[in-house]
């Protein structure tokens, strides 16, 4: 056993901190950024550029492809910084398209695409659910029909960034509508600016946006489907051995928690400090520790990954626990603000700039994306305790 | 970073299993729950034997000289099986208070003797306060010329009934730590047991001190510096019991999915039910958790590192998740679950025992408030 970090790593995560302080282009101390969110995204593409020019952005690509095969750990010291400081780390073109290239892509499109991922030159949007395909993503209808050199493209696909600047989408589109569903998917490489798409912007109930992307007769040129005909499934399945701990979560939190703590020195109810409250003191105090408790199971996700080991169960109990636990923190930080709690941010008498209000309705996102809650707990129960299907 | 075990401490955990599988199945657990002792005599020799009295005792004293977080790892087996008798009170209580604040001389005394079963010791803390501070202590120790006479009543001592001797954290003087310990053989003139009846069917006893002398020979270390390793012993005992937890509820996990999948209601498994599946992943979550968060403040204890967050951050997660973990087990169960011949209720009655043993959540979540500096 052995908690700690080693000293490169902690001279890493001294570098890191170092490079944010200096070049981060936003006051992230004010700011919290969603990275699909049109005028913020513009923030973070350029921040993208200069981590891309660190070598950065790209640590966790293996050296062939121009990068530094970065150790799981030092992901993770690099993700807990950035996501510390709100900054949006996850980049679709880095974590997916780059990695999906790499296994299956041929090398025309290897050299078009892997150098302008590595630099942040290319905003990804990803084409995967669709209004009537969610968790039950296999299910999806965009069809894509061979025509000479090209696939015709139609159909819609939701939940994107489409609408914040995105160049290109990559997406599953349904190739044989006759095989089993899983087995007539094709994974297609699409540009936005083309004839026939329409995107649009669907408001959220928090101040952002999401895509709402529509096809219609789109011709996307047969040299950008990536992998075999009809074996999309399993290349948007293909991960990269990057670190997918979650740890971005608890260390965001543990930000966000720091500013709860000293509201509440600094604000009084009914004549006292709200820190003076024993309800308010042990509330939070159960905070710090779910976000500790959170914390040590994505460490554990990263050093099954270090080892070789593959975490299946264990990545889906710290998203699961991770985005509920981001949720109750939110949730208690508005409560514990009162009246003022309730305020948007852009007015003067908001607390923490509104951010902790934005914040919560945008949690409820966290434990939707990227399989819900429930389809986790499925993952857990049936592929990690071995419970059979119903 | 390492998150595993080595291999010394894979092949204790092997050995624990084993042994424990063997000699300490749920017939023993539920005879021990009857017997007047609480455990038997060839299980205590055979606990000597696999070196487990002495296991961090250092060699010099007879022991194997392990550390604390392989303690943890044993403790956390031991919370698996349920395993009955004095062994935490013994080694994490009544051993650990003597190696931090014995004299060398009182060590060469009992430590030997403690690491191959000749004599089994326990700690007497609480009192009839029930409180975990040194104001808690109001035994008082008072000094006439050569000896001290203890007087007062300590609660919760664990199985003081089957002990030798009873280290007894007495007060010394009117400064709030002026704690000092005693080792006190419990045979001694004065010196009065009565079991409590408890809900996890251990052995506590409510122990008396009436004009009780003991030579200053008895006095552990030095005077007033007992609440020194009282707060030590504090969180090896918190940390201790967590292992335990952690231990008990991977056993309550693994038996409420083999439960789920035996289990038929309306022509298939429960385990089938989306409602059951998710019970399962929500334990198994807890479990998760409740194993980290202990190693990490176990292996903190061993470096000997500040561990005051860590600890209590533990005992807070483990002692509610725990809870939570049986909670689910026995809805999983259904009605079968909590009839005494089912061994969930085994588990949940000593999951709320350890609960409030070292402090429950309320007490260490109030330190972990402090501590983020509220």
């Amino acid at each position: 056993m052995d908690f700690k970090f080693d000293n490169v790593e902690e001279e890493f995560r001294s570098e890191v901190k170092e490079f944010i302080e200096k070049e981060l282009p936003w006051d992230w101390r004010k700011e919290d950024l969603d990275a699909e969110d049109e005028v913020d995204s513009i923030k973070v593409m350029e921040f993208k550029k200069k981590l891309g020019e660190q070598g950065w952005l790209t640590m966790a690509w293996p050296t062939e492809y121009g990068g530094q095969s970065a150790t799981h750990m030092r992901q993770v010291v690099f993700n807990e910084e950035m996501a510390y400081r709100g900054i949006p780390a996850g980049d679709a073109g880095v974590r997916m398209v780059g990695p999906i290239l790499m296994l299956y892509g041929t090398d025309e499109q290897k050299e078009q695409f892997l150098p302008k991922i590595a630099n942040a030159e290319i905003n990804w949007s990803q084409g995967y659910s669709e209004p009537d395909s969610g968790s039950d993503l296999a299910s999806l209808q965009t069809k894509a029909v061979e025509d000479g050199d090209d696939f015709v493209v139609s159909g819609s696909k939701i939940w994107n960034s489409a609408h914040a600047g995105s160049d290109w989408m990559f997406m599953l589109v349904r190739t044989d509508p006759d095989a089993p569903k899983h087995r007539g998917i094709s994974f297609v490489l699409s540009e936005l600016e083309t004839d026939g798409v329409t995107v649009e912007r669907i408001p959220m109930m928090w101040e952002a946006y999401r895509g709402l992307v529509t096809f219609d007769n789109v011709r996307v040129p047969k040299k950008n489907l990536v992998g075999e005909l009809n074996r999309g499934w399993y290349v948007g399945a293909a991960l990269l051995d990057f670190e997918r701990s979650g740890v971005d979560r608890p260390a965001r939190a543990k930000r966000i928690l720091e500013d709860l703590v000293e509201f509440a020195k600094e604000n009084q109810k009914n004549g006292t400090p709200l820190s003076t409250d024993p309800v308010i003191r042990r509330e939070l105090a159960d905070l710090a520790v779910q976000i500790e408790t959170a914390r040590l199971m994505c460490y554990n996700v990263a050093w099954m990954q270090s080892q070789g080991q593959i975490p299946n169960m264990e990545a889906s109990i710290t998203k699961v626990y991770g985005t509920e636990m981001m949720n109750r923190l939110y949730g208690f930080g508005v409560k514990m603000m009162g009246l003022h709690g309730q305020l948007d941010p852009g007015s003067k008498w908001a607390p923490l700039q509104g951010r902790i209000e934005n914040a919560w309705l945008r949690s409820f996102g966290g434990m939707v994306a990227a399989g819900t809650s429930e389809i986790q707990r499925n993952v857990v129960a049936q592929r990690g305790l071995g419970l059979p299907r119903g | 970073m390492d998150l595993g075990l080595n291999e010394a401490q894979q092949m204790l955990k092997n050995s624990a299993q084993e042994f424990l599988e063997a000699e300490c199945p749920d017939t023993y657990v539920r005879e021990m729950e009857e017997d007047e002792n609480g455990y038997t005599s060839e299980m205590w020799q055979k606990l000597a034997e696999q070196g487990w009295l002495g296991l961090i005792i250092p060699e010099k004293y007879g022991g194997v000289e392990l550390e604390f977080q392989d303690l943890a790892i044993l403790l956390e087996e031991m919370g698996r099986y349920m395993l009955p008798g004095p062994y935490f009170s013994n080694v994490v209580l009544g051993g650990m208070s003597i190696m931090d604040s014995g004299t060398e001389e009182q060590k060469q005394e009992y430590l030997p003797r403690l690491a191959e079963g000749q004599i089994i010791v326990t700690l007497a803390l609480n009192e009839p306060s029930g409180r975990w501070d040194a104001e808690g202590i109001q035994l008082s120790a008072t000094e006439n010329g050569d000896d001290y006479t203890l007087n007062g009543t300590k609660l919760f001592v664990p199985n003081a009934h089957v002990s030798d001797y009873i280290v007894v954290a007495a007060r010394t003087g009117s400064g709030e730590n002026d704690i000092s310990l005693f080792i006190v053989s419990s045979q001694t003139n004065g010196v009065n047991q009565t079991l409590l009846k408890t809900i996890a069917s251990d052995r506590q006893s409510e122990v008396s001190f009436d004009n009780v002398s003991v030579s200053s020979s008895s006095l552990l270390g030095e005077k007033n510096q007992g609440w020194k390793t009282i707060e030590k012993v504090l969180k090896w005992g918190a940390i201790g019991k967590c292992a335990e937890m952690s231990g008990g509820g991977q056993s309550v996990l693994d038996m409420t999915v083999e439960y789920a999948k035996q289990r038929t209601q309306f022509g298939r498994p429960i385990g089938t039910f989306q409602a059951i599946q998710h019970h399962c992943a929500n334990m198994a979550t807890d479990v998760e958790g409740a194993k980290f968060i202990t190693y990490q403040a176990a292996w903190m204890l061993s470096e000997g590192l500040p561990a005051d967050r860590e600890v209590a951050m533990a005992k807070a997660w483990v002692s509610d998740s725990y809870k939570r973990v049986c909670a689910l087990g026995h809805q999983s169960h259904g009605a079968i679950g909590f009839t005494k011949e089912h061994n969930m209720q085994l588990y949940s009655r000593r999951a709320k025992a350890a609960e409030l043993a070292f402090g429950d959540s309320d007490l260490h979540l109030d330190k972990v408030a402090e501590i983020i500096g509220l």
